[in-house]
């Protein structure tokens, strides 16, 4: 049983900052322009496919560079080219937008990389066991995520807290005209954020590709989970957005590792009942319904709690 | 005081105006009739019933985006209930022989669709806008997977069929053939659409249109936003859900797929192409998007795509779609101002032309590398024969691309300059562009 906790609580963590490497772009973008991108998941999967390939020519170091830039100057692009012209035309139009973006980008990676799995695999060096707890061997690589993605979540603290850009980041969270009126170049500093967002999800979609399945299909698995995690923890907030990852990670992961069931509990049901929609929830395992947890979840805060938990503003 | 009457109150329609009003709905009855007399081929017959099905889907989707300004990215869980509803319905009936026939079995359907919106939908519509956006694909994940979890109910990937033509016979209909399908599919049609248009001019379809606009304002006359986007909802759910019944109906099976993201998507795509600023808007792009899906899904293995980037472009040059393209031109029609634009139209057509004939070349030749790399490479797409390896095909796509856009942008700010003329003359003679 504290086998099952500790490596649990290691698992829904990792989960959890990968979420909020997402996240945080997510909330950072929705904050200064107002556009929820929906394709953000989507650069994550660029950012899994990118480091894909590049790790076959080049191998997995220069990929965890390369691939992340690449699909962050494909997201200020977007934002250039793409959402600034829709941006007269309202949110709704930025919204769908970034929805057929999502769609087609999903299309294309299906093209090019096919619909089935791509072998991505865990970089040698990492490939070995890094301690063994309770007979568990933990996988050194996910020490690794779990390290790339504190090491980024601390530098954009401090890039956010520390730094001039930081500054102008934060102001425009709360006051983004004010911040035009002070004579900021506000288009470039919109094209900035969304590429260094779109990077991050990037960042996440490389180093969670070898660990997970890199899949055309892992934008559109993941995404809803993302704004799920946005919408719990309050729209534009970013503590919310942390604390929600974390949450949702944890929760998940414990989920995914229990075995109880309404049958377990109780003994098993009757069998006048064997064949009727009864049977499913009785026997239905809460490692079964793990992937609706979320979804739970977002009903439950949205009923008790409309802002989220840390949400300050209505959209 | 009279004065302030007269002009808050419209003018009582002339007997003209009644006459083209409900003369319009009597021709697209008798179009509904005669429609299988041209066409009577079976496939003809099919496309036509999922036309009809997919008219009511966006137009009951048009209430949510359209009417009331609430995007939604989770419609189809009201469809998908309805049509396994449905299903349900007609098995039980069939066995029980009880005395219900299939016509009215797609009310079962819409009784669905309201009673999840109505469980659904307090929680959805607290929040507008983005939130409720999120909301909605929340939700939709929830029903989705639960479809999944709950076997015996929803019949896991398989699904659950039924056999229509078990149930009680009126006028000896059988439904088994599709024609018969057909008029009953187009009679809902008819009076579902008649049903949602009246729902536009009630005072709720007011008060919905006031909540989109400005619902702070709403709030100061007196209303809840929250409780005019909960009943636009409701009703919203009701039609979704005879959408979802006549087409478990249509197919005789309902499945997971139904209640599905890809089903949620591509409601929004036939709405928001179609055009949501009018009432006709949803219909015109039922239909574009019925026939486009399935007459590229003939021409090109990667028709989705298209269907992607031809949203986008919807989205990015045409906010109001295809409707609201077409009555922009409406003003200059009347002022007589319309062969202004007309040349310029031309003019730029040429090089827009070229550039996309480019860009789909360029995606085949890419698609032929990609996905059946080791085929001949003389591929056939849109029902062209040429050969992916030749240099000339990939000069050819490169030229008509970069050069059409160069030469579309010059001709696109003619086109801009035209158009101004063309409005600026039409507000000379007093008309509203």
């Amino acid at each position: 049983m504290l086998e099952l906790i500790v490596i649990s609580t290691l698992n829904g963590v990792l989960f959890g900052m990968l979420l909020f490497l997402m996240a945080s772009g997510l909330t950072v973008i929705f904050s200064m322009l107002g556009v929820l991108n929906f394709a953000h998941a989507s650069f994550y999967m660029l950012g899994a496919f990118f480091g894909f390939q590049i790790s076959r020519w080049f191998g997995f170091w220069p990929a965890l560079l390369i691939a992340p830039l690449l699909a962050g100057a494909i997201g200020a692009g977007v934002e250039r080219y793409g959402l600034r012209r829709v941006h007269k035309n309202g949110h709704v139009a930025e919204l769908l937008f970034t929805f057929g973006l999502a769609f087609a980008i999903e299309e294309i990676v299906q093209i090019i990389w096919g619909k089935s799995p791509v072998d991505f695999r865990v970089p040698p060096l990492l490939d070995f066991p890094a301690f063994t707890i309770f007979s568990t061997n933990y996988p050194a690589y996910k020490m690794f995520m779990l390290l790339v993605s504190v090491v980024i979540f601390a530098a954009l603290l401090i890039t956010l807290k520390k730094t001039r850009i930081g500054l102008i980041v934060q102001a425009a969270l709360t006051h983004p005209h004010m911040v035009g009126h002070l004579g900021h170049n506000v288009g470039r500093i919109f094209m900035l954020v969304f590429g260094v967002g779109t990077a991050l999800a990037a960042v996440a979609g490389v180093i969670a590709g070898p660990a997970l399945v890199t899949q055309s299909n892992m934008a559109g698995l993941l995404g809803p989970i993302l704004f799920v995690v946005v919408v719990v923890g309050g729209l534009g907030s970013l503590p919310g957005a942390f604390v929600a990852s974390l949450l949702i990670g944890l929760v998940q992961t414990f989920a995914v590792s229990m075995n109880g069931s309404l049958s377990g509990a109780f003994g098993p049901l009757s069998p006048d009942y064997a064949t009727t929609w009864l049977a499913d929830i009785w026997g239905v395992t809460i490692a079964q319904i793990a992937p609706i947890m979320p979804y739970v979840l977002l009903v439950l805060i949205l009923i008790f709690r409309p802002m989220g938990l840390l949400g300050t503003r209505d959209t | 005081m009279s004065d302030l009457i007269a002009s808050a109150a419209p003018p009582y329609p002339a007997a003209a105006e009644k006459f083209k009003f409900y003369g319009l709905w009597i021709a697209a009855a008798i179009a509904l009739l005669v429609l299988p007399k041209l066409f009577g081929s079976g496939g003809s017959l099919t496309t036509f019933s999922l036309i009809g099905i997919s008219i009511i889907f966006s137009l009951s989707y048009n209430i949510l985006l359209g009417q009331t300004g609430m995007l939604s990215f989770g419609h189809a869980v009201y469809y998908g209930l309805g049509g396994f509803l449905v299903i349900h319905a007609i098995n039980i009936i069939g066995i029980n022989k009880l005395p219900i026939p299939l016509p009215v079995v797609p009310l079962i359907g819409g009784l669905t669709g309201l009673l999840f919106a109505v469980l659904l939908g307090w929680v959805s519509t607290q929040r507008s806008g983005t939130a409720f956006a999120m909301i909605s694909l929340g939700v939709a994940e929830l029903i989705a997977s639960s479809a999944l979890i709950l076997r015996t109910f929803f019949g896991g990937e398989a699904g659950i069929s039924a056999n229509r033509t078990k149930l009680l016979r009126v006028f000896d209909w059988s439904f088994g053939p599709q024609i018969q399908i057909y008029y009953l599919v187009a009679a809902w049609t008819l009076i579902a659409v008649v049903a949602m248009y009246a729902l536009t001019r009630t005072p709720l379809g007011r008060m919905c249109n006031a909540v989109r606009d400005n619902p702070e304002r709403v709030q100061f006359v007196g209303y809840d936003p929250h409780v005019v986007r909960y009943l636009a909802f409701c009703f919203s759910g009701f039609f979704a859900g005879i959408a979802g019944a006549l087409a478990a109906i249509n197919f005789e099976i309902a499945n997971s797929a139904y209640l599905g993201a890809a089903q949620s998507g591509t409601v929004l795509f036939a709405t928001y192409i179609g055009g949501v600023g009018f009432f006709i808007g949803p219909i015109v792009g039922a239909i574009f998007v019925t026939f486009l899906s399935l007459g590229l899904s003939d021409l090109t293995p990667v028709w989705q795509l298209y269907f992607g980037l031809i949203f986008i472009a919807v989205v990015v040059f045409a906010p109001g779609g295809i409707t609201g393209l077409l009555m922009m031109h409406r003003p200059l029609l009347k002022a007589g101002t319309l062969t202004k634009v007309l040349p310029s139209y031309l003019i730029a057509f040429v090089p827009t032309l070229a550039m996309i004939t480019g860009l789909i070349l360029a995606i085949e030749v890419t698609v032929h590398y990609t996905v059946n790399p080791g085929d001949d490479s003389h591929i056939k797409a849109f029902g062209v024969n040429f050969d992916a390896a030749s240099p000339y095909i990939w000069a050819m796509a490169a030229i008509l691309m970069i050069g059409g856009f160069l030469v579309a942008r010059k001709t696109w700010t003619w086109v801009g300059h035209a158009w101004d003329e063309a409005t600026s003359m039409t507000r000379e003679q007093g008309i509203a562009a």
